[in-house]
């Protein structure tokens, strides 16, 4: 059930709860940043799952 | 009918999302994040910068969920202490549990972001650090040993080594003599300002050295500590991150210390009381420049050589 009536909590705790969710916005972007940034500097984003994938042996082959 | 009661009395104590800020100890952050900062960046290998951003950011959040268990597990010193009785754990604003949760639920999430960000060595140094504060310092050693200061410093030491480690993954020399320089610097600096703050550790029992051993030992231990010290930064100024302008500042700022260590040993406190501790509180503001310059200096050299100019 939707709540249609704004209690005293509601304004009481505005602050705190503008603050939490501000927080959490922060975070979620963070996340995003870091993800971007892990991909554009070529952080590892495809792992060996029992398929052949060229970018995988080739690597292999330069290190040796 | 509903099976969720709220609790809707209005308590005219009720936390706001300040005091659960306040829980972290923004002013110790605010020195974790300068220091880790500088340590991440004189370090040689380059971060990207929304990387380096997120460790520092993650670093310090580890240093305020220390911040919140040492307040959880120092309520009882904090209410009788006035210094601390403002304090939302001691002035009922925040439950203690409350308190506990927050500081363990924002360790693990600092220490696993850490992870992800830089690595997990760098994010296992970050967990040690917070139980080194939290465990090592505030339960066992605070109101044990008058060395509290001594070794609890360690923790306040940690934070430029972690921001080596985000950019190199390990330890060497250069991030032990960061940590050396802080570690070193914490007595004098902390024994400084117990000389001339009068406070009532006394009457929480916490054994500090001003009462332990006297003030005259006291002050004899600032000058040991600030001769202790002095090699340590001419030393770091040595190593690969030094360089002419950090060992410029070095030789100045610790020659300052030193005397200063020196005025505070030869005074008797009939003459500290006759000038209201003139010279102990101007050496405890000389500390904090002393610390902030050495790694602005270390900074400098970092920015320096990106020119082609600074280090040996």
């Amino acid at each position: 059930m939707p709540i249609t009536e704004t209690h005293e909590i509601h304004k009481r705790r505005f602050g705190r709860n503008l603050g939490v969710a501000l927080t959490l916005l922060g975070f979620v972007a963070i996340v995003f940043m870091l993800t971007m940034s892990k991909i554009r500097n070529g952080g590892s984003v495809e792992a060996f799952d029992h398929s052949v994938r060229p970018s995988i042996t080739q690597s292999e082959g330069e290190s040796q | 009918m509903s099976d969720f009661t709220a609790n809707t009395s209005s308590t005219p104590q009720e936390a706001q999302f300040g005091d659960y800020i306040a829980l972290l100890k923004p002013r110790v952050m605010s020195l974790v994040v300068f220091t880790a900062f500088v340590g991440l960046m004189v370090a040689p290998v380059s971060v990207p910068p929304v990387d380096a951003f997120t460790a520092i950011l993650f670093i310090a959040l580890g240093g305020g969920a220390s911040g919140a268990l040492n307040m959880w597990y120092d309520r009882d010193i904090d209410q009788v202490m006035k210094r601390t009785q403002s304090r939302p754990i001691p002035s009922g604003r925040v439950a203690p549990g409350e308190a506990l949760s927050l500081g363990l639920w924002l360790s693990a999430l600092s220490v696993v972001m850490l992870g992800l960000a830089a690595n997990w060595f760098a994010a296992a140094f970050l967990a040690f650090t917070i139980f080194f504060y939290a465990v090592v310092y505030t339960v066992w050693l605070k109101r044990w040993t008058p060395q509290n200061i001594v070794i609890g410093g360690a923790a306040g030491a940690f934070p430029p080594m972690i921001g080596w480690a985000v950019a190199t993954g390990g330890v060497s020399i250069e991030s032990v003599l960061m940590f050396a320089l802080i570690f070193m610097w914490t007595p004098p600096h902390f024994w400084a300002l117990a000389l001339f703050m009068k406070s009532d550790y006394d009457e929480a029992k916490v054994p500090m050295l001003t009462v332990t051993h006297g003030r005259p030992h006291t002050r004899k231990m600032v000058l040991v500590y600030t001769l202790l010290l002095a090699p340590v930064a001419i030393a770091t100024g040595l190593t690969s991150i030094g360089g002419p302008v950090y060992m410029a500042a070095a030789v100045v700022l610790n020659i300052l210390f030193v005397k200063g260590g020196y005025d505070i040993w030869k005074r008797t406190e009939a003459q500290a009381l006759e000038d209201d501790y003139k010279t102990e509180k101007k050496v405890f503001r000389f500390s904090l420049l002393y610390l902030f310059l050495h790694f602005g200096a270390l900074l400098a050299e970092a920015g320096l050589s990106s020119f082609g100019l600074g280090g040996w």
